[in-house]
Protein backbone atom coordinates (compact mmCIF):
# COMPACT_ATOMS: atom_id res chain seq x y z
CA UNK A 1 0.00 0.00 0.00
CA UNK A 2 3.12 2.36 0.65
CA UNK A 3 5.34 0.96 -2.43
CA UNK A 4 4.93 4.49 -3.63
CA UNK A 5 7.46 5.51 -0.37
CA UNK A 6 10.27 3.68 -2.35
CA UNK A 7 9.66 4.80 -5.63
CA UNK A 8 10.74 8.03 -7.85
CA UNK A 9 9.20 10.66 -5.86
CA UNK A 10 11.62 13.10 -4.09
CA UNK A 11 9.14 12.81 -0.62
CA UNK A 12 11.93 14.68 1.36
CA UNK A 13 13.16 16.75 -0.93
CA UNK A 14 9.98 18.18 -1.40
CA UNK A 15 8.97 18.94 2.23
CA UNK A 16 13.08 20.08 2.69
CA UNK A 17 11.64 23.22 -0.36
CA UNK A 18 8.31 23.78 1.96
CA UNK A 19 10.81 23.58 4.88
CA UNK A 20 13.17 26.29 3.31
CA UNK A 21 10.25 27.96 1.87
CA UNK A 22 8.61 29.07 5.82
CA UNK A 23 12.26 29.76 7.52
CA UNK A 24 13.14 31.99 4.33
CA UNK A 25 9.30 33.45 4.73
CA UNK A 26 9.24 33.66 8.75
CA UNK A 27 12.68 35.58 8.65
CA UNK A 28 11.44 37.79 6.09
CA UNK A 29 8.18 38.80 7.66
CA UNK A 30 9.17 38.89 11.12
CA UNK A 31 11.57 42.03 10.06
CA UNK A 32 9.18 43.46 7.72
CA UNK A 33 6.10 42.64 10.29
CA UNK A 34 7.85 44.59 12.97
CA UNK A 35 8.83 47.78 10.87
CA UNK A 36 4.90 48.33 10.28
CA UNK A 37 4.17 47.70 13.74
CA UNK A 38 7.40 50.14 14.27
CA UNK A 39 5.39 52.60 11.64
CA UNK A 40 2.00 51.83 12.94
CA UNK A 41 3.09 53.19 16.43
CA UNK A 42 4.96 56.04 15.35
CA UNK A 43 4.89 59.53 15.13
CA UNK A 44 4.83 60.11 12.20
CA UNK A 45 1.80 60.79 10.60
CA UNK A 46 2.17 59.51 6.90
CA UNK A 47 4.08 56.19 7.62
CA UNK A 48 1.10 55.70 10.85
CA UNK A 49 -1.13 55.65 7.79
CA UNK A 50 0.65 53.90 4.92
CA UNK A 51 1.34 50.97 7.68
CA UNK A 52 -2.20 50.88 8.61
CA UNK A 53 -3.36 51.05 4.95
CA UNK A 54 -1.00 48.40 4.00
CA UNK A 55 -2.18 45.78 6.83
CA UNK A 56 -6.02 46.40 6.02
CA UNK A 57 -5.64 45.76 2.37
CA UNK A 58 -3.11 43.13 2.38
CA UNK A 59 -4.56 40.94 5.15
CA UNK A 60 -7.86 41.64 3.19
CA UNK A 61 -5.92 40.20 0.03
CA UNK A 62 -6.26 36.18 -0.50
CA UNK A 63 -2.60 35.23 -0.21
CA UNK A 64 -3.53 32.69 -3.79
CA UNK A 65 -4.01 36.50 -5.21
CA UNK A 66 -0.87 37.70 -3.82
CA UNK A 67 1.34 35.07 -4.80
CA UNK A 68 0.12 34.70 -8.48
CA UNK A 69 -0.19 38.45 -9.25
CA UNK A 70 4.12 38.23 -8.19
CA UNK A 71 4.30 35.03 -10.53
CA UNK A 72 1.95 36.35 -13.47
CA UNK A 73 2.41 40.10 -12.86
CA UNK A 74 5.79 41.17 -11.18
CA UNK A 75 7.44 38.42 -13.45
CA UNK A 76 5.85 36.93 -16.51
CA UNK A 77 4.49 40.79 -17.32
CA UNK A 78 6.46 43.06 -15.74
CA UNK A 79 9.52 41.03 -15.89
CA UNK A 80 11.36 40.97 -12.39
CA UNK A 81 13.13 37.91 -12.08
CA UNK A 82 14.57 39.06 -8.30
CA UNK A 83 17.73 38.11 -9.20
CA UNK A 84 16.79 33.87 -9.79
CA UNK A 85 18.43 32.26 -12.78
CA UNK A 86 16.04 29.87 -14.22
CA UNK A 87 12.04 28.90 -13.44
CA UNK A 88 12.71 27.27 -10.16
CA UNK A 89 14.25 29.94 -8.40
CA UNK A 90 12.49 32.72 -9.79
CA UNK A 91 9.59 30.60 -8.65
CA UNK A 92 10.88 30.05 -5.18
CA UNK A 93 11.79 33.65 -4.50
CA UNK A 94 8.20 34.61 -5.96
CA UNK A 95 6.67 32.90 -3.35
CA UNK A 96 8.71 33.89 -0.85
CA UNK A 97 8.00 37.49 -1.50
CA UNK A 98 3.82 36.91 -1.35
CA UNK A 99 4.36 35.11 1.42
CA UNK A 100 6.67 37.40 3.59
CA UNK A 101 4.16 40.41 2.08
CA UNK A 102 1.28 38.94 3.51
CA UNK A 103 2.72 37.32 6.61
CA UNK A 104 4.00 40.51 7.79
CA UNK A 105 0.44 41.94 8.19
CA UNK A 106 -0.06 39.24 11.19
CA UNK A 107 3.32 39.67 12.67
CA UNK A 108 2.59 43.95 12.94
CA UNK A 109 -0.88 42.74 14.08
CA UNK A 110 0.39 40.03 16.73
CA UNK A 111 3.32 42.73 17.72
CA UNK A 112 0.91 45.42 17.74
CA UNK A 113 -0.92 43.74 20.65
CA UNK A 114 1.92 42.66 22.46
CA UNK A 115 2.86 46.61 22.26
CA UNK A 116 -0.35 47.44 24.20
CA UNK A 117 0.32 44.88 27.00
CA UNK A 118 3.49 47.16 28.04
CA UNK A 119 2.18 48.76 30.88
CA UNK A 120 1.81 52.43 30.34
CA UNK A 121 4.73 53.43 33.35
CA UNK A 122 7.59 51.69 31.16
CA UNK A 123 7.12 54.50 28.56
CA UNK A 124 6.51 56.95 30.73
CA UNK A 125 9.71 55.92 32.71
CA UNK A 126 12.00 55.65 29.28
CA UNK A 127 10.34 59.47 27.80
CA UNK A 128 11.45 60.53 31.19
CA UNK A 129 14.95 59.35 31.53
CA UNK A 130 15.29 61.59 28.23
CA UNK A 131 14.76 58.49 25.86
CA UNK A 132 13.41 59.29 22.41
CA UNK A 133 10.70 57.45 20.10
CA UNK A 134 12.74 55.24 18.59
CA UNK A 135 15.21 54.25 21.38
CA UNK A 136 12.21 53.56 24.14
CA UNK A 137 10.27 51.61 21.29
CA UNK A 138 13.69 49.82 20.85
CA UNK A 139 15.17 49.33 24.40
CA UNK A 140 12.13 49.22 26.21
CA UNK A 141 8.99 48.45 24.98
CA UNK A 142 9.79 45.63 21.96
CA UNK A 143 11.98 43.63 24.05
CA UNK A 144 8.42 43.15 26.15
CA UNK A 145 6.40 43.18 23.74
CA UNK A 146 8.33 40.16 21.84
CA UNK A 147 8.00 38.38 25.01
CA UNK A 148 4.13 38.40 25.18
CA UNK A 149 3.65 37.43 21.88
CA UNK A 150 5.80 34.13 21.46
CA UNK A 151 2.25 32.47 21.21
CA UNK A 152 0.63 34.44 18.79
CA UNK A 153 3.57 34.05 16.68
CA UNK A 154 3.87 30.68 16.79
CA UNK A 155 0.34 30.71 15.52
CA UNK A 156 1.59 32.57 12.82
CA UNK A 157 4.44 30.70 11.85
CA UNK A 158 2.44 27.01 11.92
CA UNK A 159 -0.42 29.44 9.71
CA UNK A 160 3.05 30.35 7.45
CA UNK A 161 4.15 26.41 7.41
CA UNK A 162 0.56 25.87 5.92
CA UNK A 163 0.20 28.70 3.82
CA UNK A 164 3.40 27.64 2.01
CA UNK A 165 1.46 24.90 0.15
CA UNK A 166 -0.10 27.96 -1.47
CA UNK A 167 3.21 28.42 -3.71
CA UNK A 168 1.98 25.36 -5.41
CA UNK A 169 -0.13 27.53 -7.51
CA UNK A 170 2.92 28.72 -9.25
CA UNK A 171 4.53 25.43 -9.35
CA UNK A 172 7.29 25.63 -6.82
CA UNK A 173 7.73 22.09 -6.18
CA UNK A 174 7.11 21.74 -2.49
CA UNK A 175 4.77 19.00 -0.57
CA UNK A 176 1.33 19.99 -2.13
CA UNK A 177 2.50 20.31 -5.51
CA UNK A 178 4.12 16.60 -5.45
CA UNK A 179 1.05 15.24 -3.46
CA UNK A 180 -0.74 16.48 -6.08
CA UNK A 181 1.08 15.11 -8.90
CA UNK A 182 1.05 11.60 -6.91
CA UNK A 183 -2.16 11.86 -5.87
CA UNK A 184 -3.07 11.50 -9.53
CA UNK A 185 -0.39 9.45 -10.71
CA UNK A 186 -1.15 6.97 -7.71
CA UNK A 187 -4.77 6.98 -7.70
CA UNK A 188 -5.51 3.26 -6.25
CA UNK A 189 -3.03 4.60 -3.05
CA UNK A 190 -5.21 7.76 -2.60
CA UNK A 191 -5.78 7.22 1.06
CA UNK A 192 -2.12 6.58 1.79
CA UNK A 193 -0.47 9.06 -0.26
CA UNK A 194 -3.22 11.90 1.93
CA UNK A 195 -1.92 10.05 5.23
CA UNK A 196 1.83 10.26 3.88
CA UNK A 197 1.95 14.15 3.92
CA UNK A 198 -0.88 15.12 6.53
CA UNK A 199 1.39 13.27 8.22
CA UNK A 200 4.48 15.19 7.16
CA UNK A 201 2.26 18.79 7.93
CA UNK A 202 1.58 17.49 11.35
CA UNK A 203 5.07 16.50 12.42
CA UNK A 204 6.45 20.13 10.97
CA UNK A 205 3.87 21.57 12.88
CA UNK A 206 2.77 20.44 16.17
CA UNK A 207 6.56 20.12 17.56
CA UNK A 208 6.71 24.05 16.46
CA UNK A 209 3.17 24.66 18.41
CA UNK A 210 4.72 22.80 21.83
CA UNK A 211 8.42 23.90 21.68
CA UNK A 212 7.02 27.79 21.21
CA UNK A 213 3.94 27.32 23.92
CA UNK A 214 6.63 26.52 26.30
CA UNK A 215 9.33 28.88 25.46
CA UNK A 216 6.56 31.78 25.72
CA UNK A 217 5.20 30.52 28.61
CA UNK A 218 8.78 30.65 30.13
CA UNK A 219 10.08 34.17 29.03
CA UNK A 220 6.40 35.70 29.16
CA UNK A 221 6.84 39.02 31.70
CA UNK A 222 5.20 38.07 34.83
CA UNK A 223 2.72 41.13 36.02
CA UNK B 1 -1.01 51.07 27.14
CA UNK B 2 -3.25 52.20 24.14
CA UNK B 3 -2.63 53.20 20.61
CA UNK B 4 1.03 53.49 21.27
CA UNK B 5 0.83 57.70 21.91
CA UNK B 6 2.58 57.35 25.07
CA UNK B 7 5.74 56.44 23.17
CA UNK B 8 6.47 60.07 22.06
CA UNK B 9 6.02 63.75 23.39
CA UNK B 10 3.31 66.00 21.86
CA UNK B 11 5.83 67.22 19.57
CA UNK B 12 7.81 70.78 20.41
CA UNK B 13 9.47 72.89 17.78
CA UNK B 14 12.68 70.45 16.79
CA UNK B 15 10.30 67.30 17.17
CA UNK B 16 7.58 68.90 14.46
CA UNK B 17 11.09 70.08 12.23
CA UNK B 18 12.04 66.10 12.40
CA UNK B 19 8.90 64.66 11.79
CA UNK B 20 8.34 66.54 8.69
CA UNK B 21 12.00 65.62 7.52
CA UNK B 22 10.79 62.18 8.19
CA UNK B 23 7.29 61.98 6.21
CA UNK B 24 9.42 64.33 3.11
CA UNK B 25 11.90 60.99 3.30
CA UNK B 26 9.47 58.91 3.30
CA UNK B 27 7.25 60.66 0.54
CA UNK B 28 10.73 60.43 -1.31
CA UNK B 29 10.88 56.70 -1.10
CA UNK B 30 7.20 56.25 -1.57
CA UNK B 31 7.49 58.03 -4.67
CA UNK B 32 10.63 56.01 -6.34
CA UNK B 33 9.03 52.81 -5.24
CA UNK B 34 5.75 53.98 -7.20
CA UNK B 35 8.07 55.33 -9.75
CA UNK B 36 9.82 52.18 -10.64
CA UNK B 37 6.61 50.61 -10.66
CA UNK B 38 4.93 52.94 -13.06
CA UNK B 39 7.97 52.76 -15.56
CA UNK B 40 8.05 48.86 -15.65
CA UNK B 41 4.55 48.57 -15.97
CA UNK B 42 4.73 51.71 -18.97
CA UNK B 43 7.75 49.97 -20.43
CA UNK B 44 5.43 46.41 -20.82
CA UNK B 45 2.14 48.77 -22.17
CA UNK B 46 0.48 47.81 -19.45
CA UNK B 47 -0.53 51.68 -18.57
CA UNK B 48 -2.36 51.87 -22.37
CA UNK B 49 -6.01 52.76 -21.93
CA UNK B 50 -7.17 50.13 -23.69
CA UNK B 51 -6.00 47.86 -20.98
CA UNK B 52 -7.74 49.28 -18.06
CA UNK B 53 -10.84 51.01 -20.09
CA UNK B 54 -12.23 48.06 -20.45
CA UNK B 55 -13.30 47.62 -16.45
CA UNK B 56 -14.97 51.10 -17.12
CA UNK B 57 -16.61 50.55 -20.35
CA UNK B 58 -17.88 47.52 -21.46
CA UNK B 59 -20.22 46.15 -18.87
CA UNK B 60 -19.35 42.33 -20.50
CA UNK B 61 -16.11 42.27 -18.18
CA UNK B 62 -18.31 42.59 -15.52
CA UNK B 63 -21.20 40.46 -16.53
CA UNK B 64 -19.17 37.85 -18.30
CA UNK B 65 -16.75 37.34 -16.13
CA UNK B 66 -15.91 39.46 -12.85
CA UNK B 67 -19.65 39.21 -10.98
CA UNK B 68 -20.26 35.21 -12.30
CA UNK B 69 -16.54 34.50 -10.95
CA UNK B 70 -17.14 36.67 -7.64
CA UNK B 71 -20.90 34.83 -7.32
CA UNK B 72 -19.17 31.38 -7.61
CA UNK B 73 -16.66 33.06 -5.05
CA UNK B 74 -19.24 33.48 -2.59
CA UNK B 75 -21.13 30.63 -3.01
CA UNK B 76 -18.38 28.08 -1.84
CA UNK B 77 -17.58 30.22 0.84
CA UNK B 78 -21.25 30.45 1.66
CA UNK B 79 -21.89 26.83 1.19
CA UNK B 80 -18.58 25.93 3.49
CA UNK B 81 -19.75 28.01 5.98
CA UNK B 82 -23.70 26.87 6.06
CA UNK B 83 -22.66 22.75 6.45
CA UNK B 84 -19.14 23.81 8.47
CA UNK B 85 -20.82 25.59 11.50
CA UNK B 86 -23.37 22.64 12.61
CA UNK B 87 -20.63 20.41 11.89
CA UNK B 88 -18.24 22.83 14.14
CA UNK B 89 -20.66 22.65 16.87
CA UNK B 90 -21.17 19.01 17.43
CA UNK B 91 -17.16 19.25 17.62
CA UNK B 92 -16.90 21.46 19.80
CA UNK B 93 -19.33 20.03 22.67
CA UNK B 94 -18.11 16.75 21.47
CA UNK B 95 -14.81 18.15 22.70
CA UNK B 96 -16.36 19.44 26.11
CA UNK B 97 -17.95 16.05 26.99
CA UNK B 98 -17.55 14.37 29.98
CA UNK B 99 -16.97 10.91 28.35
CA UNK B 100 -13.42 10.39 27.23
CA UNK B 101 -14.63 7.96 24.34
CA UNK B 102 -16.03 11.05 22.91
CA UNK B 103 -13.87 13.58 24.17
CA UNK B 104 -10.38 11.55 23.18
CA UNK B 105 -11.51 11.10 19.49
CA UNK B 106 -12.95 14.44 18.88
CA UNK B 107 -10.08 16.41 20.06
CA UNK B 108 -7.64 13.93 18.19
CA UNK B 109 -9.93 14.97 14.86
CA UNK B 110 -9.71 18.85 15.60
CA UNK B 111 -6.13 19.05 16.07
CA UNK B 112 -5.65 16.98 13.32
CA UNK B 113 -7.82 18.92 10.50
CA UNK B 114 -6.28 21.84 12.05
CA UNK B 115 -2.70 20.62 11.00
CA UNK B 116 -3.30 19.67 7.86
CA UNK B 117 -3.47 22.61 5.07
CA UNK B 118 -6.38 22.88 3.25
CA UNK B 119 -4.85 22.80 0.26
CA UNK B 120 -3.94 19.37 0.70
CA UNK B 121 -7.88 18.23 1.62
CA UNK B 122 -9.10 20.08 -1.51
CA UNK B 123 -6.72 18.70 -3.42
CA UNK B 124 -7.50 15.06 -2.23
CA UNK B 125 -11.33 15.80 -1.81
CA UNK B 126 -11.26 16.47 -5.81
CA UNK B 127 -9.26 12.93 -6.70
CA UNK B 128 -11.99 11.44 -4.53
CA UNK B 129 -14.47 12.73 -5.81
CA UNK B 130 -12.93 11.96 -9.23
CA UNK B 131 -12.73 7.94 -8.27
CA UNK B 132 -15.19 7.41 -6.10
CA UNK B 133 -18.54 9.31 -7.27
CA UNK B 134 -20.18 10.10 -10.53
CA UNK B 135 -20.06 14.23 -10.27
CA UNK B 136 -19.52 15.45 -13.42
CA UNK B 137 -16.36 17.07 -13.54
CA UNK B 138 -17.51 21.05 -13.87
CA UNK B 139 -19.33 20.35 -10.43
CA UNK B 140 -16.48 18.57 -9.26
CA UNK B 141 -13.74 21.71 -8.28
CA UNK B 142 -16.72 23.14 -6.36
CA UNK B 143 -17.64 19.98 -4.18
CA UNK B 144 -13.87 19.62 -3.66
CA UNK B 145 -13.45 23.14 -2.60
CA UNK B 146 -16.20 23.13 -0.23
CA UNK B 147 -15.09 19.73 1.12
CA UNK B 148 -11.89 21.04 1.87
CA UNK B 149 -12.91 24.30 3.70
CA UNK B 150 -15.85 22.41 5.64
CA UNK B 151 -13.52 19.98 6.83
CA UNK B 152 -10.57 22.64 7.77
CA UNK B 153 -13.47 25.24 9.16
CA UNK B 154 -15.54 22.86 10.85
CA UNK B 155 -12.82 21.78 13.17
CA UNK B 156 -11.73 25.66 13.87
CA UNK B 157 -15.33 26.48 14.30
CA UNK B 158 -14.87 23.36 17.10
CA UNK B 159 -12.65 25.45 19.12
CA UNK B 160 -14.40 28.75 18.75
CA UNK B 161 -17.34 26.99 20.02
CA UNK B 162 -15.24 25.73 22.66
CA UNK B 163 -13.81 28.78 23.80
CA UNK B 164 -17.33 30.67 23.91
CA UNK B 165 -18.35 28.02 26.08
CA UNK B 166 -15.45 27.61 28.49
CA UNK B 167 -15.41 31.64 28.46
CA UNK B 168 -18.46 31.87 30.10
CA UNK B 169 -18.77 32.10 33.50
CA UNK B 170 -19.01 29.33 35.98
CA UNK B 171 -22.20 30.42 37.83
CA UNK B 172 -24.09 29.90 34.66
CA UNK B 173 -23.64 26.31 35.19
CA UNK B 174 -23.97 26.37 38.45
CA UNK B 175 -27.00 28.11 38.50
CA UNK B 176 -28.52 25.90 35.83
CA UNK B 177 -27.39 23.05 38.09
CA UNK B 178 -29.38 24.61 41.23
CA UNK B 179 -32.88 24.70 39.72
CA UNK B 180 -32.61 21.09 38.45
CA UNK B 181 -31.23 21.32 34.88
CA UNK B 182 -29.83 18.26 33.42
CA UNK B 183 -26.32 17.82 31.54
CA UNK B 184 -28.28 18.53 28.17
CA UNK B 185 -30.50 20.72 28.74
CA UNK B 186 -27.87 23.09 30.77
CA UNK B 187 -25.23 22.65 27.46
CA UNK B 188 -28.93 23.65 24.93
CA UNK B 189 -30.66 26.05 27.27
CA UNK B 190 -28.14 28.16 29.03
CA UNK B 191 -24.98 27.74 27.46
CA UNK B 192 -24.90 27.30 23.80
CA UNK B 193 -27.35 30.11 23.26
CA UNK B 194 -24.74 32.49 24.97
CA UNK B 195 -21.57 31.40 23.88
CA UNK B 196 -22.92 31.83 19.86
CA UNK B 197 -23.94 35.15 20.63
CA UNK B 198 -20.35 35.53 22.17
CA UNK B 199 -18.63 33.85 19.24
CA UNK B 200 -20.90 36.20 16.55
CA UNK B 201 -17.99 38.60 15.50
CA UNK B 202 -15.45 35.49 15.59
CA UNK B 203 -17.48 33.77 12.86
CA UNK B 204 -18.06 36.53 10.91
CA UNK B 205 -14.03 37.09 10.69
CA UNK B 206 -13.61 33.10 9.93
CA UNK B 207 -16.01 34.05 6.75
CA UNK B 208 -12.83 36.30 5.84
CA UNK B 209 -10.64 33.26 5.95
CA UNK B 210 -13.01 30.78 3.76
CA UNK B 211 -13.60 33.43 1.37
CA UNK B 212 -9.82 33.99 0.95
CA UNK B 213 -9.02 30.13 0.46
CA UNK B 214 -11.75 29.88 -2.12
CA UNK B 215 -9.02 31.17 -4.22
CA UNK B 216 -7.04 28.39 -3.67
CA UNK B 217 -9.97 26.46 -5.68
CA UNK B 218 -9.58 28.83 -8.61
CA UNK B 219 -5.33 28.66 -9.16
CA UNK B 220 -4.91 24.96 -8.13
CA UNK B 221 -8.38 22.79 -8.78
CA UNK B 222 -10.07 24.93 -11.74
CA UNK B 223 -12.87 26.54 -10.03
CA UNK B 224 -14.27 29.40 -12.02
CA UNK B 225 -14.27 31.70 -9.50
CA UNK B 226 -12.99 35.05 -9.21
CA UNK B 227 -9.16 34.99 -9.17
CA UNK B 228 -9.90 32.58 -11.75
CA UNK B 229 -11.99 34.94 -14.19
CA UNK B 230 -7.99 36.90 -14.50
CA UNK B 231 -7.06 34.46 -17.08
CA UNK B 232 -10.37 34.57 -19.41
CA UNK B 233 -10.22 38.16 -18.50
CA UNK B 234 -6.61 38.46 -19.97
CA UNK B 235 -7.30 36.19 -22.86
CA UNK B 236 -10.41 37.99 -24.16
CA UNK B 237 -8.89 42.20 -23.44
CA UNK B 238 -5.15 41.75 -24.59
CA UNK B 239 -3.14 40.60 -21.95
CA UNK B 240 -4.11 43.55 -19.22
CA UNK B 241 -2.90 40.91 -16.70
CA UNK B 242 -2.01 43.82 -14.31
CA UNK B 243 -5.17 45.71 -15.03
CA UNK B 244 -6.93 42.58 -14.55
CA UNK B 245 -5.41 41.69 -11.29
CA UNK B 246 -5.95 45.25 -9.78
CA UNK B 247 -9.52 44.56 -10.36
CA UNK B 248 -9.90 41.41 -8.59
CA UNK B 249 -7.71 42.08 -5.99
CA UNK B 250 -9.89 45.01 -5.14
CA UNK B 251 -13.16 43.22 -5.27
CA UNK B 252 -12.22 40.86 -3.04
CA UNK B 253 -10.68 43.64 -0.68
CA UNK B 254 -14.06 45.16 -0.68
CA UNK B 255 -15.88 41.87 0.66
CA UNK B 256 -13.49 41.16 3.02
CA UNK B 257 -13.04 44.20 4.29
CA UNK B 258 -17.02 44.78 4.71
CA UNK B 259 -16.75 41.57 6.73
CA UNK B 260 -14.32 42.66 8.78
CA UNK B 261 -16.12 45.89 9.62
CA UNK B 262 -19.17 44.46 10.21
CA UNK B 263 -17.05 41.92 12.58
CA UNK B 264 -15.51 44.56 14.73
CA UNK B 265 -19.10 46.76 14.60
CA UNK B 266 -20.67 43.65 15.95
CA UNK B 267 -17.94 42.80 18.56
CA UNK B 268 -18.53 46.80 19.83
CA UNK B 269 -22.17 46.32 19.65
CA UNK B 270 -21.99 42.83 21.71
CA UNK B 271 -19.68 44.19 24.52
CA UNK B 272 -22.16 47.44 24.61
CA UNK B 273 -24.89 45.57 25.05
CA UNK B 274 -24.31 42.70 27.68
CA UNK B 275 -27.13 41.07 27.89
CA UNK B 276 -26.21 37.99 28.59
CA UNK B 277 -23.52 37.29 30.71
CA UNK B 278 -21.39 39.59 28.69
CA UNK B 279 -18.87 37.58 27.81
CA UNK B 280 -17.59 38.23 23.62
CA UNK B 281 -14.74 36.62 21.72
CA UNK B 282 -12.70 39.55 20.16
CA UNK B 283 -11.83 38.87 16.56
CA UNK B 284 -8.31 40.82 16.07
CA UNK B 285 -5.94 37.90 15.49
CA UNK B 286 -4.22 36.21 12.69
CA UNK B 287 -5.34 33.07 10.71
CA UNK B 288 -6.38 30.57 13.04
CA UNK B 289 -8.71 32.96 14.03
CA UNK B 290 -10.97 32.48 17.54
CA UNK B 291 -7.88 29.96 18.33
CA UNK B 292 -5.97 30.87 21.70
CA UNK B 293 -3.20 28.50 21.24
CA UNK B 294 -1.23 26.46 18.37
CA UNK B 295 -2.06 22.90 17.92
CA UNK B 296 -0.62 20.93 20.36
CA UNK B 297 -0.42 23.39 23.18
CA UNK B 298 -1.75 22.71 26.64
CA UNK B 299 -5.72 24.89 25.89
CA UNK B 300 -6.29 25.52 29.55
CA UNK B 301 -6.09 29.13 28.88
CA UNK B 302 -8.66 31.00 26.78
CA UNK B 303 -8.22 34.42 24.87
CA UNK B 304 -9.73 36.90 26.24
CA UNK B 305 -12.87 36.82 28.19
Amino acid sequence: MFDFLNSDYDLLGAFWVTVQLTLYSAAGSLVWGTLLAGMRVGPVPLMRGFATAYVNIVRNTPLTVLIVACSLGLNQTLGMALGGKDFKEIGFRLAILGLVAYTGTFVCEALRSGINTVPLGQAEAARALGLGFFQSLVLIVLPQAFRAVVAPLANVLIALTKNTTVAAAISVAEAAALMKEMIENESDALFAVFAVFAFGFVVLTLPVGLLLGWVGRRVAVKR
Amino acid sequence: MSGGSVLYDAPGARAKRRNLLYTALFVVVLALAAWWVLAAMADKQQLTAAKWSPFVTDPAVWSTYLLPGLGETLLAAGLSIVVALPVGMLLGLGRLSDHAWVRVPVGTVVELFRAIPVLLMMVFAAQLYAEFSSLSSDIRPLYAVVTGLVLYNASVMAEIVRAGVLSLPRGQTDAAKAIGMRKGQTTLSVLLPQAVTAMLPVLVSQLVVIVKDTALGGAILGLPELLAQNRTITANYGANTIAAFTVIAVLYILVNFSLTSFAGWLERRLRRARRSAGVVLGTEQGEDIGVANPPGAPTDELRDA
